[in-house]
């Protein structure tokens, strides 16, 4: 569980007007541009209920799009990110729907470039958000602690290659979470640690036999 | 220092057995949890304060509408009335009603702000704990202090219940962030620990019932004119408690009111925006104009 602080009921120093619709959207492209890693050339924004609605008078729209291209919640480029040189160098386009199934404040970014990925996440409130799908996998990223992401060929012995090599750099697990599209097909893990991960060990680890991709992904600011 | 203070009665007696003011005591667990120093957490407060004080200079000269339209010349207005009259109840009350627009304003014209404990109830805090400052030639480590404890009274209620409309309507907003209004504010003029805290349950026992019910979904209305009303509404608590006025019902029983009301209270009333205000046939009209104004 989350260690509760002060600092939960005094801040962000945000840019209003809504925690939940413009700071909660500006964090979660910022954490998917953590996971995708490389520049989009193209990326569509699909958002749902509560954000498809109102989205637009809370600046949802501008905040995906600002946390995206590396703006931080307390940055005046926000309001006026359609004319920010940072924005005229991709292409965006927005979809909005309603869907049951999903989150009152959820959005899907749909990155096309070197690689195409779609990110699914929800903005929970009070800023906090999570980062519940990447393609077809479930995963639990909220962004609070650094992430280790792998996707790899679903078979024995992977998870304890994988963290004794985390362990051998005496880092601490904080969680961790795993999901597969069928048995044998591929598997995505999710590990989330109390320290930052040096480079030579996602370097070790993306040399496993059959890991396909794994992605270090950085927690978000406070 | 390690302190569990989940309850108004563990902080109090977490305040009695080391005989320290509610101030000392949060920012010595939060030091502790965060395995920072306390200045840290004190810098970390004046950076807030900061920003607190940059919205309002910035929200008192704008007169920018938000995208919607329907808000942002409130602060102005209130500004030209004073010029020609003063405030009825004097200067305080003409700085903590202005402030508290000019923040809350700045949030719908999305400037910078500082949640507290959210945005839509920006502009509370910030305008009682300058305005009583400025007012009362106050320093900046007592407006430190002020505010640490205003966020104590926060953290203790968000232990019981998420600061969110969505959860428990402006009971959870604009409320809680009046009852730590009020508490600053009694520290800021020498309260007791006891007082703080009855300061902050007088606020929030006559704010119980408080709906979230914001038309089109905005946080306009009825969200800007609430954080006048909510600061104001502080100063009551903060005025009785300084005459020793108690609350009957202990601090702690009053939030469970609080999560009880919020529990009970229709989902229609809790920021969906399918009751109360947003319903009205006004409501219902002006957000017809807005979905036209979102196609274009």
């Amino acid at each position: 569980m989350k260690q509760r602080s002060l600092f939960d009921v005094i801040s962000p120093i945000m840019i209003g007007p809504s925690s939940s619709h413009t700071a909660g959207a500006v964090r979660l492209g910022l954490m998917a541009k953590n996971i995708y890693k490389e520049k989009p050339k193209k990326v569509t924004f699909r958002l749902y209920n509560s954000f498809a609605q109102t989205g637009k008078g809370h600046g949802t729209d501008k905040g995906l799009l600002a946390g995206l291209l590396g703006f931080n919640v307390d940055s005046e480029e926000i309001k006026n990110i359609y004319n920010s040189e940072k924005a005229k160098s991709i292409k965006y386009n927005y979809e909005f729907e309603q869907n049951i199934d999903k989150h009152p404040n959820a959005v899907d970014f749909i990155l096309e470039g070197d690689i195409n990925m779609t990110i699914s996440g929800n903005s929970v409130g009070a800023g906090n958000i999570e980062i519940v799908k990447i393609d077809d996998f479930a995963t639990k990223i909220s962004g609070e602690l650094n992430t280790l992401l792998l996707f790899y060929k679903d078979k024995p012995g992977m998870i304890s290659q994988v963290s004794t090599l985390i362990q051998n750099e005496n880092i601490n697990i904080a969680s961790l979470e795993c999901d597969r599209n069928a048995r044998g097909k591929t598997a995505s893990m999710c590990i989330c640690l109390d320290s930052k991960i040096p480079e030579n060990i996602i370097e070790n680890i993306q040399n496993i036999e059959d890991v396909y991709f794994v992605r270090n992904i950085k927690k978000l600011e406070a | 220092m390690e302190y569990s203070i989940s309850t108004f009665e563990k902080l109090l007696q977490a305040c009695s057995s080391e005989n320290k003011k509610i101030y000392e005591i949060m920012q010595e667990k939060e030091a502790y949890d965060f395995e920072i120093s306390v200045e840290e957490v004190r810098a970390k407060i004046l950076k807030n304060i900061n920003a607190m004080k940059e919205a309002i200079v910035s929200g008192l000269t704008s007169k920018e509408m938000s995208f919607s339209g329907l808000c942002g010349d409130d602060t102005n207005k209130l500004k030209e009335k004073y010029k020609k009259s003063p405030a009825l109840f004097g200067n305080l009350f003409e700085k903590i009603t202005t402030f508290a627009l000019a923040t809350i304003e700045e949030n719908l014209r999305m400037n910078k702000i500082v949640a507290c404990p959210t945005a839509g109830s920006c502009g509370i805090v910030p305008a009682v704990i300058i305005a009583l400052a400025q007012e009362k030639d106050i320093t900046e480590e007592d407006e430190i202090n002020a505010l640490i404890t205003a966020g104590t009274i926060g953290y203790i209620i968000s232990s019981k219940i998420a600061m969110a409309g969505a959860v428990a309507g402006c009971q959870a907003e604009c409320g809680v962030a009046s009852a730590m209004s009020a508490a600053a504010a009694v520290q800021l003029l020498g309260g007791s620990n006891e007082q703080i805290i009855n300061g902050a349950t007088l606020a929030l026992k006559n704010i119980l019932g408080l709906t979230c019910d914001p038309v089109g979904g905005l946080v306009e209305i009825p969200c800007v004119k609430r954080n006048a009303f909510l600061a104001v509404h502080a100063i009551t608590a903060t005025e009785l408690v300084l005459a020793n006025v108690e609350s009957k019902i202990p601090p702690d029983e009053v939030i469970d009111a609080m999560v009880q009301t919020g529990q009970l209270m229709s989902p229609l009333l809790k920021e969906t925006s399918m009751g109360g205000l947003a319903t009205t046939k006004t409501g219902k009209a002006i957000n017809k104009c807005l979905e036209s104004k979102k196609q274009k």
